[in-house]
């Protein structure tokens, strides 16, 4: 690389986007190497119940006197972790079904987006609490949980990206050499449907992200003793009462990172709406 | 003329994309005298059609007037505030664009969209303007002219739509009228119905006309003078018969010798052999219920070009999909190479898929943006002929290499796909592409140059036949001159089969040996190319011959006294 500007998908990226990747780069980052940056373990008692911040516990201790900063930290872990995971398999599910529908047509199509309308039909979060209340909560049968109910979403952007690619004339001569259903989707349509779903995978990674700590306020989320944000915004909540500053520390961590990854998400949206490639000849 | 007062004058235009600066229009200027029409010619990027809008100080998205001056009647339109320049444009110069059907809201009847503009600029009552609005419908020779404004425009074709669009520019009485290559998406037939009716309107109410065209025999029926631009620059600028006789820049004597060309040129040189490769028999073939192919017969021999030409509607492209597999036919038989061929592509063997390519229209959705010209042309060397191939390394890495990093291409199909690199190049060579372009990407290249790699991707499989499906009409007419001359020699050393579909008689004529004209689904005549051309004509064919502009600047006079002829005959009759 000869040229000074670094450039990422071939662009080069606004002020606010960068201040974006460095609110995921620190975040990922203390997700990351959490236990060797944590001050203490994380349900290890340090202090009574919300101190205030001393230079021991720079923000003060939780609802059982566990230092909060050793709870975010150990927090970033779980909840990036688990929506990371939801989100790479809703999207694994929701694309492959989605170009596969596009693609196959017919009965195919139908049975699949059927399926999903189905679950479309009800409630997100009602479903999400009665099968998770089935099953219990563990952290694999959230991740699953959530990774089903939103690769319906996925899914249903998925088709329509195929739909209209599938008709394009490369797709139907890559069909005339004879090429499998497989690989047209991998060659044909995926490399020219990645804008769209890249930046729908930084929207969709916060929506979940969301919708744990949701689930966690709810207290069917991760469960005790790990740290997550929602949850502990929950636990804490009580002392809100007393004018004390202790859910903050965790709602703010939440707000910053949806902030951060939406700065890029905006930016990747903003790509694409630009004319570029083929299009801009149109 | 020049004797008129002058109505619109561009001196020393310039015009500059918003970012980077890249110079679209430099220097240009353009003196109109009230009543004369001025025809602007060149190819696609020539800027003829931003310079068409900046007579009305419009520039689209991303380009900007960066100089010059723009008097229509001796006022400077540049120094108008917005509201000058709306009070300017529509009610003294007026615009006429290249695709009406894109151009009218579906959601309004015509007749709204045509009074819009002088109800807006307070000239007329909306009685005053319906009147006036007939009135034109009338002599643009629209159907039911007092009906025809309640329509929507999904219940008018395309002919009619680009004549409503005329109506809706002449409706404030323009001192100017911008037309935008108004006839280029009609077919020939409809063509010179619409420049038979726009030159009796300019002439009845003495409008000044810009005239924007990349083709010089329609402009040559209509327009006083013709400017011929490239590049966004003026090559010169003269009288339409002294452009055409005695073209003083060696580009415009290009342009003219090209169009010429089909009217001296007759050579085919190829040799046909006498085998068949492929025979159609008897085809029937529907869209659903809807019957667009009956009873088609087609043979097309070893070497040669067979062509199927008509309007659009005639099925001449459904006819591509059925050889194809696309749509299977109804009934009747396809016989390849003697034997039959299965009616679906999922029937048909690997090595049939291969020995039957197709050529598209538009390049620029033919081929995968994001794949190099070496995946490309590459694929279907691999794949069918299996020279190592892609199956090496998962494709799914190439493509993340490709995009993120950018890594040459020569390294996706590893060292056991060596063949297929110099196999491409070979290809490469044989479209008269630099080897170089290899790992390019289709959005690098220029329209004829995705043609040419279109054409190699079709010779990658070894074909023994392949359909070109109007592979010239998206081309600039140098451009296609070019292609058409690689699909010869291409024929002449392989000994391919073509089966043309097309509109265009030209090209009919420079590459087919025999042609098929096709009309509502039905060959109404099928012979060798000369005697198509020569007749006696079947009364279809002598339409679409004779509605194909010659480059005289009175050949639509001469259709015309020709037609009063008639008519006066079949009246005495």
């Amino acid at each position: 690389m000869t040229s000074k500007t670094m450039k990422i998908f071939g662009h080069k990226p606004t002020t606010t986007a960068w201040i974006g990747m460095a609110i995921i780069l620190v975040n990922v980052i203390v997700a990351v190497f959490g236990p060797l940056i944590a001050p203490y373990s994380q349900s290890e008692i340090v202090g009574a119940t919300w101190d205030t911040s001393t230079s021991q516990m720079l923000l003060g201790a939780d609802q059982i006197g566990r230092d909060m900063v050793t709870r975010l930290i150990y927090g970033a872990r779980t909840t990036i972790g688990v929506a990371m995971a939801t989100t790479v398999i809703s999207f694994f599910i929701g694309i492959t079904l989605g170009f596969s529908g596009a693609v196959l047509g017919g009965w195919v199509d139908n049975v699949i987006s059927r399926l999903v309308d189905v679950i479309l039909s009800i409630p997100l979060l009602i479903l999400a609490l009665i099968i998770l209340g089935v099953f219990g909560s563990s952290i694999p049968v959230l991740i699953l949980t959530i990774a089903v109910l939103d690769s319906t979403r996925v899914f249903r952007l998925a088709r329509a990206l195929g739909m209209n690619l599938t008709v394009l004339e490369y797709v139907e001569a890559a069909r005339l050499r004879g090429e499998g259903t497989w690989w047209i989707i991998r060659r044909e349509i995926l490399p020219n449907a990645s804008a769209p779903l890249v930046s729908e995978f930084g929207l969709r990674f916060c929506f979940n992200f969301l919708f744990i700590a949701a689930l966690s306020f709810l207290g069917l989320g991760i469960q005790p003793p790990f740290a997550d944000w929602g949850g502990m915004v929950r636990e804490n909540s009580a002392a809100i009462n007393f004018g004390l500053l202790a859910p903050i520390w965790p709602a703010l961590a939440i707000t910053v990172l949806t902030v951060g990854v939406n700065l890029v998400v905006d930016w990747l949206l903003s790509i694409e709406s630009r004319p570029s490639g083929a299009q801009a000849e149109l | 003329m020049t004797d008129k007062k002058i109505i619109l004058q561009i001196k020393g235009l310039r015009l500059e994309a918003v970012r980077g600066g890249t110079v679209i229009v430099d220097d240009v200027s353009v003196t109109l005298h009230a009543g004369e029409v001025l025809g602007l010619i060149g190819e696609s990027g020539a800027g003829k059609s931003t310079i068409g809008l900046s007579s009305m100080s419009y520039a689209r998205a991303g380009v900007h007037i960066a100089g010059g001056v723009i008097e229509i009647d001796g006022v400077d339109i540049r120094k108008l505030n917005a509201a000058g320049r709306r009070s300017v444009r529509g009610r003294r110069i007026a615009y006429v664009a290249q695709s009406a059907s894109a151009a009218f809201n579906p959601a309004h009847t015509i007749m709204d969209q045509v009074c819009e503009s002088p109800i807006l600029h307070g000239l007329m009552k909306r009685a005053e303007a319906e009147a006036w609005a007939r009135h034109l419908f009338k002599s643009l020779d629209l159907p039911d002219p007092d009906t025809f404004g309640a329509r929507y425009p999904h219940q008018a074709s395309g002919g009619q739509l680009q004549r409503a669009m005329a109506a809706m520019a002449m409706s404030c009485r323009p001192d100017i009228l911008v037309l935008d290559e108004p006839t280029t998406a009609l077919d020939v037939t409809t063509q010179i119905e619409v420049l038979i009716l726009l030159k009796s309107l300019i002439r009845e109410f003495g409008t000044a006309a810009l005239y924007i065209t990349h083709d010089l025999a329609v402009v040559a029926q209509v327009a006083d003078r013709i400017k011929v631009l490239r590049h966004g620059k003026e090559v010169e600028e003269g009288a339409v018969d002294d452009v055409l006789q005695a073209p003083t820049q060696d580009y415009s004597a290009r342009l003219v010798a090209v169009r010429g060309a089909a009217h001296s040129e007759r050579a085919v040189q190829s040799t046909v052999k006498p085998d068949t490769i492929l025979k159609l028999e008897n085809i029937d073939a529907a869209y659903g219920t809807f019957k667009v192919v009956n009873d088609v017969s087609l043979d097309v021999r070893r070497g040669e070009t067979v062509a199927v030409v008509g309007e659009s509607g005639s099925g001449k492209s459904t006819l591509a999909r059925i050889i194809t597999g696309l749509l299977p036919a109804v009934s009747g038989n396809i016989l390849f190479k003697g034997k039959e061929l299965p009616k679906t592509l999922k029937e048909r063997s690997k090595d049939l898929k291969r020995m039957i390519q197709l050529v598209y229209q538009i390049p620029d959705v033919a081929l995968n943006p994001r794949q190099t010209l070496l995946e490309t042309i590459g694929r279907p060397v691999s794949f069918y002929f299996g020279l190592g191939g892609s199956q090496s390394v998962s494709p799914g890495e190439h493509q993340t290499l490709q995009e993120t990093i950018g890594r040459p291409s020569s390294l996706y199909f590893g060292m056991g796909a060596s063949e297929v690199n110099k196999r491409t190049r070979e290809l490469l060579d044989l479209v008269e592409l630099p080897q170089n372009f290899l790992t390019r990407y289709p959005t690098e290249l220029s329209g004829g140059q995705k043609q040419r790699v279109c054409i190699a991707r079709a010779l990658a499989a070894n074909p023994d036949l392949i359909i070109l499906d109007e592979p010239t009409s998206a081309l600039d007419p140098l451009v296609a001159e070019e292609v058409l001359k690689l699909l010869r020699r291409l024929q002449a050393e392989l000994g391919l089969s073509y089966v043309l579909i097309t509109h265009d008689l030209d090209v009919v004529h420079r590459i087919a040996h025999r042609t098929a004209v096709m009309l509502r689904g039905s060959f109404v005549a099928f012979d060798t190319t000369e005697r198509i051309f020569e007749g006696p004509y079947h009364p279809y064919t002598e339409k679409l011959v004779t509605a194909v502009p010659v480059m005289r600047s009175d050949w639509l006079d001469g259709v015309l006294a020709k037609r009063a002829a008639n008519s006066a005959e079949s009246q005495a009759l």
